[in-house]
């Protein structure tokens, strides 16, 4: 491993246990940005730009901006916790980690042309690309738009889905609709509970 | 809103370009790294900075909420019709090959071609547009009343101090 690859996974590490171990949300807001920013680098050296400026815009830019709005309509104090230290916690912790780690020891080399995920799908899938796409140069988008363009159009709608159900949820009513749900929100408050007239 | 000078500065220099590699990314994708859904989150990360910085109505009167709300459902249906079009034409759903066709004398470069170009184009229209809404709907919302003040604002209203 190039001392990039080791000093971004490093970075990636430390900024994750700093994300863990603040307590001031603002300040964890920042660093889970820094977070994706370094996860976006890592991409890159993963040579896959695409999915690099994917992670710097979504993840260092929108959702942390998504985040800082939340924290503005619900304050940034974390109610205190009581922090124990508790002997279950940090076995069942620690047994987790090692099976994840004992897990990625027969993983494939670094970039091993011979790793799975190289030889797997059909490497002429990237050779007949070229020629089925009419010189298309991008084999991701190829794959992505065309061979498995049915998967994309799902993918498009989850995304649509995402977005109905947040304005369903988070939407603010129009100015008539909002007094009316006031005026509903007072009610049960002033008069008795309403008894099912049997 | 007159503080800030230089943020809204280096905004105003930053938002064509960010728009600008949008387009590229979104255009030349079938060509280089990216496509639809890169495009649509670099497009509308640039509206939201345009947003936090000059303000939500600003950015409501770039994007109008009823256009975005609109263009969230015809990505999808861009995405899919391209797919119907290749079916009336006696091919599989969303098989390229029967896209391609003439205009007049020229010929269409490729079928293939054609249809990636639509669905991306669709892909990113959707993209954008729920992006943008979900950041309108989140700093669209009015302050909990038991909220503490703490070091950010509402990105709609300058700090109070």
């Amino acid at each position: 491993m190039s001392v990039i690859v080791s000093g971004v996974l490093l970075l990636l590490v430390l900024t994750a246990v700093l994300i863990a171990s603040l307590r001031d949300l603002w300040a964890c807001i920042m660093a889970t940005g820094i977070y994706s920013f370094l996860g976006a680098g890592w991409m890159l050296l993963l040579d896959a730009p695409d999915v690099a400026f994917t992670e710097a815009a979504v993840g260092a830019g929108v959702s942390t901006v998504l985040m800082l709005t939340t924290i503005s309509l619900t304050g940034c104090r974390l109610r205190p916790v009581a922090v124990g230290r508790k002997a279950m916690a940090a076995v069942v912790v620690s047994v987790t980690g090692a099976a994840l780690v004992y897990g990625t020891l027969d993983m494939p080399e670094f970039g091993d042309p011979q790793a799975p995920i190289q030889v797997y799908p059909n490497p002429s899938f990237v050779d007949k690309s070229q020629s089925d796409m009419h010189g298309l140069p991008n084999v991701v988008t190829a794959v992505l738009a065309s061979y498995r363009g049915y998967d994309t159009l799902g993918e498009t709608t989850v995304i649509l889905t995402a977005g109905i159900a947040v304005m369903l949820i988070l939407k603010r009513q129009e100015q008539p609709d909002a007094t009316a749900e006031a005026e509903l929100d007072d009610a049960p408050a002033n008069s008795p509970p309403r008894e099912i007239a049997t | 809103m007159n503080i800030f000078p230089i943020i809204r500065i280096v905004t105003k220099l930053l938002i064509p370009y960010i728009l600008l590699f949008g387009f590229y990314v979104q255009f030349h994708g079938d060509f280089g790294p990216g496509g639809g859904f890169q495009a649509g989150v670099v497009i509308a990360a640039a509206i939201i900075l345009y947003g936090l910085v000059f303000g939500l109505q600003s950015a409501m009167r770039v994007a109008p909420p009823w256009l975005v709300e609109k263009a969230m459902a015809v990505g999808v249906l861009v995405y899919a019709g391209t797919g119907m079009i290749s079916m009336f034409r006696g091919d599989a759903f969303l098989n390229y090959e029967s896209l391609e066709h003439n205009v007049g004398n020229h010929q269409i470069p490729s079928g293939q071609h054609l249809g990636i170009f639509l669905v991306e184009l669709g892909v990113g229209i959707t993209v954008t547009a729920v992006m943008i809404m979900i950041f309108f709907t989140f700093a669209g919302r009015r302050r909990m009343p038991d909220a503490q003040w703490c070091a950010t604002d509402s990105p709609t209203e300058p700090r109070r101090v």
